[in-house]
């Protein structure tokens, strides 16, 4: 079995507390079962015992957990809850979960993104499990004087076999509590694993779906007022506004400049959303025109120029080129994406003196309480930060712009504020997947062996537009990743699987490329090039060659890979976030149209926590990936997106979603993180395929706008 | 200003908004009904569906004025303790992500199996495709449609 050292940090003691200041302004949502006597909050609050910052136990036997990171769909308020409860041996009927506060005494990294937070937490959630666990089952053995090694746990309630005596949980909390946390802690065999690896249900089911308050839009306070913002175009300022008219709008209180940004006031939402529109500002540029046109002069410019970073070099890539039988030289472009959550930006904010009470869907809660007190000059232990459910986030909520901007005006007011982002603010509003184009460049000897490849990465606001030690790097003698940048006013963030959720479906596509001209089959073409990078690396791997491997063949298996010459198919596998994923999609073409039937996904991100949240998100990640691959298109003009909401931003709906088979490789490794990991490989795999069924190649996205197909439809099936 | 009186989840209200207030923000900013969501404000994702007289219809562009004395549900009213069969498989087959559109496509399919109580695929899909999922959900809830057909 494992052992580790308790982390300190984590482990605070706080034996027969009842966590004071730790629940003030949690809601409950609990996971309650009709078998059990629903408590209070102040019923828990007054008998719940502290073992550590994950876990509270109250004397009748009612397991707290409290799940530090924010939830935006990602289910890691369930997921988190099931690891504790895994090693605590808890009755997960008696478990509910608490979303935590911002609380940097007692939790490390709460932040949602990267696909970071199992990977990050899964030893500390084990331990603070086996932890209490240890304490209760010594209470047990202190009880009845016997000896620990002759105890044993199952669901809540440590049992003596030699005797049959069973106690609950709930009665050894006060014992328990008041003993020494032990500084090592057997951690369970994973073949012992009760919790993990069941589909175990969303802990907010309930809420969600009897409509209670749970999101940060959802979030009311007495006396509390709406604020509204009109924020620039990206590169202008204000010239002049005529506040009049809105001024006049029954329910505007007040219209207020700050900045470049004009706020309206009112104490209620849908006044403010028609003086918002009312509002006749001038702007005036401070640069040149943020268009698509003058972008795609830019990309032009960067790729011919000299100016790109070298981010890795293998070998004479010159030398490569010019002894080369055949060279092979691709371009990809891909547009801004909007993240468009489905709760737009919000937040709640209250200055009250040098003290702030922040409120709200945020994906980094200490980001936003040390903006917030940069802005206001104060210590960040004056913040408080209540985070709610979030909407959606896929990136757009890693910043702080939208809690700033409330924080700013409940200062000037000296009101508590709530700011809502109508969804027009939120698609132009800025915080974009950044537009990039990318170069490949291939270089093949005469029997087809790729001895020289050339990557160069052109990207708006985008920093690294390459993963340089990402394969197929390490396995291709002579290599050469470059990366350039162009600064603009565009606002861009990471959304969902940065830089690799087009990087990804360039590179997959580039390599069938590749593999057509040197006349391999394209996951034969992966495999040698993985074959490769085993036998002879060259320079540094950060991937593992053999989970890529499994990957590959997994999806080849599961797909029948080739053996049907009327599906056509498409491969892609890529490596992101720490996990692995390799996709087929099917096409046929029926009336001369290629129609997409079907993904397969094959994925290894370790040990599967919950089933049911894993295939959430590797479906809803190629769900994501294929409808942005086939419409999501933000376009540029004066500054300005001409798509500001779902009428011309195209999202993708119910009947344009395949059928999708998901499957894992079982490998019992530390489970990664599978919020982003599914969705870069998605493009490729149908792109992909669509070519294999068309001959026709997709290099931009998206793909619905592609001239390429002005004659055809790519249709999407009905399962 | 003017005052309406609403009939909503079986109870009357009275609210004094101006008359083109959307049913939506009269539910969220004026009575508390927050599981009803804003979204696009358009009619284009079905975030902030209810009934009106048993129809789902986009709250986001229902001023006010025009309900007279309709009978308007939402998602706090569709059932009591959440027991509606559309509700309970939406829990059995753990439909969610993030959570948001949720209550939204739970009242459009409720509308669609009051109509058509054992609807096709087909129809299933042409009843749910006015609501957006960003999340990507819509195998779980083609299953639940499908399942809460069967209870």
């Amino acid at each position: 079995m494992a052992s580790f050292k308790t982390n300190r940090r984590d482990f605070l003691k706080m034996a027969a507390t009842a966590g004071g200041g730790l629940f003030i302004g949690f809601q409950w949502f609990s996971c309650d079962s009709p078998k059990m006597k629903v408590l209070s909050n102040e019923e828990i609050l007054a008998s719940a015992k502290q073992f550590n910052a994950f876990l509270s136990i109250t004397p009748e036997g009612d397991v707290v957990i409290y799940s530090p990171n924010p939830e935006l769909g990602q289910n890691i308020k369930t997921s988190f809850p099931m690891v504790v409860a895994e090693e605590l041996d808890a009755d997960w009927e008696r478990v509910r979960v608490v979303q935590a506060n911002l609380d940097l005494d007692n939790f490390e990294r709460q932040v949602t993104g990267g696909s970071g937070a199992m990977p990050h937490s899964w030893e500390r959630l084990r331990r603070a499990g086996a932890t209490a666990k240890y304490l209760l089952v010594s209470a047990a053995a202190d009880q009845w004087d016997v000896s620990y090694d002759s105890l044993s746990t199952e669901k809540g309630q440590v049992v003596h076999a030699a005797s049959g005596r069973k106690i609950n949980y709930g009665e050894l909390v006060n014992a328990a509590s008041q003993l020494e946390a032990p500084e090592d802690v057997r951690l369970k065999d994973p073949k012992d694993f009760k919790i993990i690896g069941t589909p175990v249900k969303n802990v907010d089911n309930k809420a969600m779906f009897t409509g209670q308050a749970l999101f940060g839009l959802d979030f009311y306070r007495e006396g509390m007022v709406h604020a509204m913002i009109q924020r620039p175009p990206f590169g202008m300022k204000v010239k002049s506004f005529d506040d009049s008219e809105a001024r006049n709008i029954k329910g505007v209180s007040d219209v207020i400049q700050f900045g470049e940004n004009v706020a309206v006031v009112g104490t209620s939402t849908w006044p403010l959303m028609k003086a918002k529109k009312a509002l006749n500002i001038a702007y005036e540029p401070i640069s040149e025109e943020e268009s698509t046109v003058n972008h795609d002069r830019i990309f032009r410019d960067l790729l011919d120029g000299d100016q790109a970073e070298i981010m890795r070099q293998d070998g004479n890539v010159d030398r490569a080129f010019q002894g080369a039988a055949q060279i092979v030289t691709s371009e990809y472009q891909c547009p801004f994406l909007s993240h468009s959550p489905m709760e737009p930006m919000n937040f709640f904010a209250h200055v009250k003196g040098d003290k702030v009470e922040l409120v709200g869907p945020t994906q980094t809660p200490e980001r936003a309480r040390n903006e917030a007190a940069k802005l206001l000059g104060i210590e960040p232990e004056n913040v408080s930060v209540e985070i709610t459910r979030l909407g959606g986030g896929f990136g757009r909520r890693l910043r702080a712009d939208f809690v700033v901007e409330a924080v700013e005006l409940s200062r000037i007011l000296n009101k508590p504020v709530k700011v809502t982002w109508s969804r027009e603010d939120d698609m132009t509003g800025g915080a974009y997947r950044p537009a990039v184009r990318y170069r490949f460049q291939a270089a093949l000897d005469a029997s087809g062996n790729m001895i020289g490849y050339k990557l160069r990465g052109a990207g708006i606001n985008a920093g690294n537009t390459t993963r340089q030690d990402n394969f197929p790097s390490g396995a291709v003698d002579n290599l050469l990743i470059e990366s350039v940048e162009h600064k603009s006013h565009v606002t861009t963030n990471a959304w969902r699987a940065p830089i690799t959720n087009f990087l990804a479906y360039a590179e997959q596509s580039f390599l069938d490329e590749v593999a057509e001209v040197a006349k391999k089959d394209p996951v034969k073409f992966r495999l040698d090039l993985l074959a490769r990078a085993k036998t002879e690396p060259v320079g540094e791997i950060h991937y593992d060659i053999d989970r890529m491997k499994g990957v590959i063949e997994l999806a080849a298996e599961k797909s029948e890979w080739g053996r049907d010459s009327l599906v056509k198919q498409g491969f892609s596998v890529y490596f992101s976030h720490r996990s692995y994923v390799a996709q087929v999609a099917n096409v046929v073409m029926e009336n001369n149209q290629p129609v997409l039937k079907k993904i397969i996904a094959a994925t290894d991100c370790g040990i599967v926590v919950n089933p049911t949240g894993a295939n959430h998100q590797v479906r809803g990640g190629i769900v994501d990936g294929m409808g942005h691959a086939m419409f999501g298109n933000l376009t540029f003009q004066n500054g300005s997106p001409k798509q500001k909401n779902f009428d011309t931003y195209r999202l993708i709906r119910m009947k344009e979603v395949p059928e999708i088979d998901v499957h894992y490789i079982d490998n019992g490794i530390d489970p990664t993180g599978l919020g982003e990991p599914a969705l870069p490989p998605t493009g490729g795999a149908i792109a992909n395929a669509i070519y294999n069924a068309t001959g026709r190649r997709l290099r931009s996205q998206p793909f619905i706008e592609q001239k390429e197909f002005s004659d055809m439809e790519i249709k999407m099936e009905r399962v | 200003m003017a005052n309406f009186n609403l009939k909503i989840n079986g109870r009357q209200f009275q609210v004094d908004v101006e008359e083109d207030t959307p049913l939506l923000w009269v539910l969220r900013d004026h009575l508390g009904l927050v599981g009803t969501k804003y979204s696009c404000g358009i009619a284009q994702c079905g975030a902030c569906t209810v009934h009106i007289n048993g129809e789902a219809r986009n709250s986001c562009v229902t001023p006010v004025s025009s309900l007279e004395s309709d009978e308007v549900i939402t998602i706090e009213g569709l059932s009591e303790d959440g027991k509606h069969p559309v509700q309970q498989a939406w829990e059995e087959v753990d439909v969610a992500q993030c959570g948001y559109c949720q209550a939204g496509q739970i009242m459009t399919a409720a509308a669609l199996l009051k109509s058509n109580s054992q609807p096709s695929m087909a129809e299933i899909e042409d009843a749910m495709n006015r609501n957006l999922c960003r999340c990507g959900t819509y195998h779980k809830i083609r299953e639940a449609v499908a399942l809460a057909a069967k209870k």
